[in-house]
């Protein structure tokens, strides 16, 4: 039983859609609240079921628990299991689910195939976090695509299709090459099994490829392989682009499911695999990214100083924080990764909590403009307290977990390269000025727009989705260590393996310098 | 010849005589009124003759002195196909009978163009070959032309005998070089020859040879009746075309390959890995502009058969397994996608406008899911069966060391993938407008919904199919 517990919590959605696909007919209201209730009901009983794998998870082990195996086509496996960075984001993946689903209550088109494309999305989203095989990775991490193009564009806003392509092609390119390059890792190890890649050592001798030298060999080719797909999930500058015309366009729910995990994945992709499995590669590459990083975090925070779309301002400050992720995962310390997922968990309430303080005004307006609001707090009350607590989480206010996510990523990567720090850093302030700057011009200020004088402020239900968000950022905030106690064991083997992983080279030391402690 | 010989031409030869009688009682009694029955008759019998082959033991014979091959290899394709010809023929007879298109030459026609196609893939001499090969052609020719009042039918039958006569001629003169060279018109004689060295005439032959069948496969640069004959061509024919043949024509290659010039990978590999390039990049490019979704199909299938070539091209055992699968998924899904064609019309007259599709998930749920399921597939994206057809090509070529084939394979699938995504636009998320009518005789609705469930299905096992096509590939490269 406890075997299986992954596979129940996968694929329960799914069932619930299947049957929601096959037995639920008619488009009156009795259907749409059904529809609604199972699939609450449905996501609410995963995170419920998932509460056991969390209590169970033992995180001084560091190896993978819960796994369950069978055999697949191809000599491939049906491989599940979870170790300490992975568990967390199959719990954020289903603690958010319920509140997503909630939130569309409003919803009245289509209702049935909006919450059966949900269910089927969180299906693949557990999935990519729980395989354990190569390819079963790749399979849930590409079905992904279809039911946010379905959502983005049967749902999104009037540039909905343009958005779901880009999105569609964008990612869809990306991770036809690490396919390639898992066939030539499946090839090189004869196993697709994740836990016996993990221990496989890839080539890393220099070769000559069209007249140049590839440093690291086979290594960093398979590392750049995976790059373009994790980078574009990211997303990290300059392949961001498709983000925010995905998130502009994409339903609320949409928004919140892509900010909060869709863009996980690729942090997770590097943790799992890049860092772990091509150390050697991703030591190249690493003042790359680091840089990558770097521009990232001060190039998207000055766009979005200039938007004047609530949700394009808020998709940027997302590229800017998974800036400080990827910068902590390749600063390859202790506190840069502990910051790095910390900071993915964080950004997960936060981000999707802002989507959803958009939602409510747009709900109401039909309007994202930043023009057409202003003075809301004399109507809403309420509302301006929540959007100001979270506006002052994504700035990173000590007390709530943004902060935690990224001083520990600034203070990783400060041991390993000061000057990414130091580029790194501004970003904090940047942030603080186009966070507050957009509160102030949609709540503060007196209400001189016609249209808004009659707004109404948060029902019930808004208030009761917004609670747990609330209290999770509040509690991560003064109580890190909830997380850093389950991730730490995990990701200090991780780093000592990838440290044991690295030629002891001169050219590496300035690298490896801050790893002594 | 023995009576061994003709029990392993048993089927075959079944087949024909079922062919003439069918053709004699048709023309003498009740003429076209006969044809739906013949049609299910022949289908019935074109399942009955899979599972009678699927089911024959293991093992390898040469019969009729060395002319005929039936090995795993044979009986895999011959059974892909048999069923994809009988899926094909009973879902197009609905929609043949009420546009007062079902001749009883239809089904005869058919029949015979399978029997060439059965000798093709069981052939292992030259002559054999082009024996098979011009039965199937002959009778394509006449069943493009099908619709005899319409010009664009007929100038589609028109089109594909010239050019299908040009590509004969390119393949014969190549077997005669062949024959020339290696003194033996015999695969078996062929392949020892070449393994003593390579003459320059005989090279010259085999490229010539491959230029042939290139054409009958529709690969890049040998395409271009393919768009016009696929559209032209009542569309139950178009969805012939499709499949069977393309089967049949691809598992020549293999045959010819490996079998004739089984010792000099080197020197087709690379013919073969240049059409694959050429078709998946052609198809995915020129598919993007097209509004008739016959004509896309036509792009569709040539790319489809691009990839299907990277596994040949290889010249491993794994490869032609990987190929054999991909055939096998390829003609599934085309029997759902064409299932569906069919089914659009609108004021009773058949639509291939793509733009007609609009909102077609409103009118239509379960149609258009099942659809997009197929789309999906056809591009390659997972969990859909179509996926792993292109995940044992690619793993063919990076395991053969083809690294570079395989990252070309993978980046024309992106760019494959717009065009099927650009259907799945107007059937969920077009304008608002009347979408077109889809009136499916249930074993259409069997077929689409079907196949729509084994591409999701599938994902399980792909319904055991692999094993089937490794013993298959081992038989046929030793």
């Amino acid at each position: 039983m406890e075997n299986q517990l992954l596979s129940i919590i996968t694929f329960l959605p799914l069932v619930a859609a299947i049957i929601l696909a096959l037995f639920m007919r008619g488009d009156d209201a009795a259907a749409r609240n059904g529809a609604k209730w199972l699939a609450l009901f449905t996501t609410s009983a995963t995170f419920v079921i998932s509460l056991f794998v969390l209590f169970r998870f033992d995180p001084s082990n560091t190896g993978f628990q819960f796994v369950e195996e069978r055999q697949w086509i191809l000599g491939l496996s049906y491989k599940m299991g979870v170790d300490g960075i992975s568990v967390l984001f199959v719990m954020l993946t289903t603690f958010l689910m319920p509140i997503t689903i909630w939130s569309c209550w409003t919803v009245e088109h289509r209702v049935k195939e909006y919450m059966i494309a949900f269910l089927v999305l969180e299906t693949l989203m557990l999935g990519v976090f729980c395989a354990l095989d190569l390819v079963l990775f790749y399979l849930f991490f590409e079905a992904g695509l279809i039911p946010m193009f379905l959502i983005i564009g049967i749902w999104g806003g009037k540039d909905r299709i343009y958005a779901a392509f880009k999105f569609f092609l964008y990612t869809f390119l990306g991770s036809v090459l690490m396919l390639v390059a898992m066939i030539a890792m499946y090839l090189d190890a004869g196993t697709t099994d994740i836990v016996r890649l993990l221990a496989h050592d890839f080539g890393s001798e220099t070769f000559s490829l069209l007249g140049f030298q590839v440093m690291g060999g086979l290594q960093t080719m398979l590392f750049l392989a995976f790059f373009a797909s994790f980078a574009v999930k990211m997303p990290m500058w300059p392949v961001h682009t498709w983000l925010p015309d995905a998130h502009v366009q994409a339903p609320t729910a949409g928004s919140v499911v892509l900010a909060a995990i869709l863009l996980k994945m690729g942090g997770y992709g590097f943790l799992r695999f890049s860092l772990p499995m091509f150390p050697v590669g991703a030591d190249v590459m690493a003042p790359l990214v680091l840089w990558m990083s770097a521009i990232a975090i001060v190039y998207t925070s000055l766009v979005a100083l200039a938007q004047t779309d609530m949700k394009k301002l808020i998709a940027y400050s997302s590229v800017a924080h998974m800036g400080y992720v990827t910068m902590g995962i390749f600063a390859a310390n202790q506190q840069g990764i502990d910051g790095a997922i910390f900071q993915m968990i964080s950004h997960g309430f936060i981000s999707g909590a802002l989507f959803l303080c958009v939602g409510v005004i747009y709900d109401r307006m039909h309007t994202r403009e930043i023009d057409a609001y202003g003075g809301l707090v004399n109507r809403m009350p309420a509302y301006a307290l929540v959007f100001m607590f979270f506006t002052m989480a994504n700035v990173g206010l000590p007390g709530t977990s943004g902060f935690v996510g990224e001083f520990l990523t600034l203070m990783g990567i400060f041991q390993v390269n000061t000057w990414v720090a130091a580029v790194a850093a501004t970003g904090v302030i940047l942030s603080a000025g186009y966070a507050l700057w957009l509160y102030r011009r949609v709540v503060f200020g007196d209400l001189i727009k016609e249209a808004l004088k009659s707004i109404t402020d948060m029902t019930a239900r808004e208030k009761a989705i917004f609670a747990p968000l609330i209290a999770m950022t509040l509690i991560l905030g003064v109580y890190p260590s909830l997380v850093t106690n389950i991730i730490g064991p995990s990701v200090e083997a991780l780093i000592t393996d990838y440290h044991a992983a690295l030629p002891a080279q001169g050219t590496e030391l300035a690298l490896n310098e801050g790893h002594s402690e | 010849m023995t009576s061994a010989d003709f029990q392993t031409l048993m089927p075959e030869i079944l087949l024909a005589g079922y062919a003439m009688a069918a053709l004699m009682v048709a023309v003498y009694t009740t003429k076209d009124r006969l044809a739906p029955l013949l049609v299910w008759l022949t289908a019935g019998l074109f399942v009955a003759l899979a599972l009678y082959i699927g089911g024959a033991g293991a093992g390898q014979r040469l019969v009729f002195n060395g002319l005929f091959v039936d090995d795993p290899f044979a009986r895999f394709a011959k059974v892909t196909i048999l069923l994809s010809a009988a899926a094909v023929l009973v879902m197009s007879q609905d929609y043949m009978t009420r546009r007062e298109l079902l001749r009883f030459e239809y089904p005869v026609l058919v029949t015979l163009a399978v029997i060439g196609m059965m000798v093709m893939v069981s052939s292992a001499d030259l002559i054999t070959l082009y024996m098979g090969l011009e039965l199937q052609s002959l009778s394509l020719y006449v069943v493009a032309s099908l619709r005899r009042d319409s010009a664009k039918s007929s100038e589609a039958g028109l089109k594909y005998f010239v050019l299908g006569a040009l590509s004969s001629g390119l393949l014969l003169y190549g077997a005669s070089l062949v024959y020339g060279y290696a003194g033996t018109t015999q695969f078996a004689g062929i392949l020892s020859t070449v393994q003593d060295g390579v003459p320059l005439g005989l090279l010259f032959g085999l490229v010539f040879m491959l230029a042939g069948l290139a054409f009958k496969v529709s690969a890049a640069p040998f395409h271009m009746w393919t768009p016009d004959v696929y559209e032209g061509s009542p569309t139950p024919v178009t969805a012939f075309f499709a499949t069977a043949p393309k089967v049949a024509a691809m598992a020549l290659i293999a045959r010819l390959a490996q079998d004739a010039f089984g010792g000099i990978p080197g020197q087709w590999g690379q013919v073969l890995a240049a059409l694959a390039v050429a078709s998946m990049f052609l198809g995915a490019v020129a598919a993007i502009g097209q509004r008739d979704i016959k004509r896309l199909m036509a792009y569709s299938s040539i790319a489809h058969m691009g990839y299907a070539l990277i596994g040949l091209s290889v010249g491993t055992a794994y490869g032609v397994q990987a190929t054999l699968i991909y055939m096998a998924i390829y003609v599934t899904m085309n029997v759902g996608t064409f299932a569906f064609i069919l089914s659009m019309e609108r004021d009773g007259r058949p639509v291939s406008d793509i733009a007609g599709l609009n909102q077609f998930a409103r009118k239509e749920p379960l149609k258009a899911l099942a659809m997009l399921v197929l789309l999906f597939s056809l591009a390659g994206v997972p969990p859909m069966v179509g996926f792993f057809g292109k995940f044992y090509v690619l793993k063919a070529a990076v395991d053969a060391g083809w690294v570079w084939l395989a990252v070309a394979g993978a980046i024309a699938s992106v760019i494959g993938a717009f065009y099927y995504l650009r259907i799945v636009y107007f059937m969920y998320f077009g304008a608002e407008q009347e979408p077109v009518d889809s009136r499916m005789a249930p074993v259409q609705w069997v077929m689409l919904v079907g196949v729509a469930a084994i591409m999701v299905l599938g994902v399980i096992n792909l319904f055991g199919i692999e094993p089937a096509a490794a013993v298959a590939a081992q038989a046929l490269v030793r």
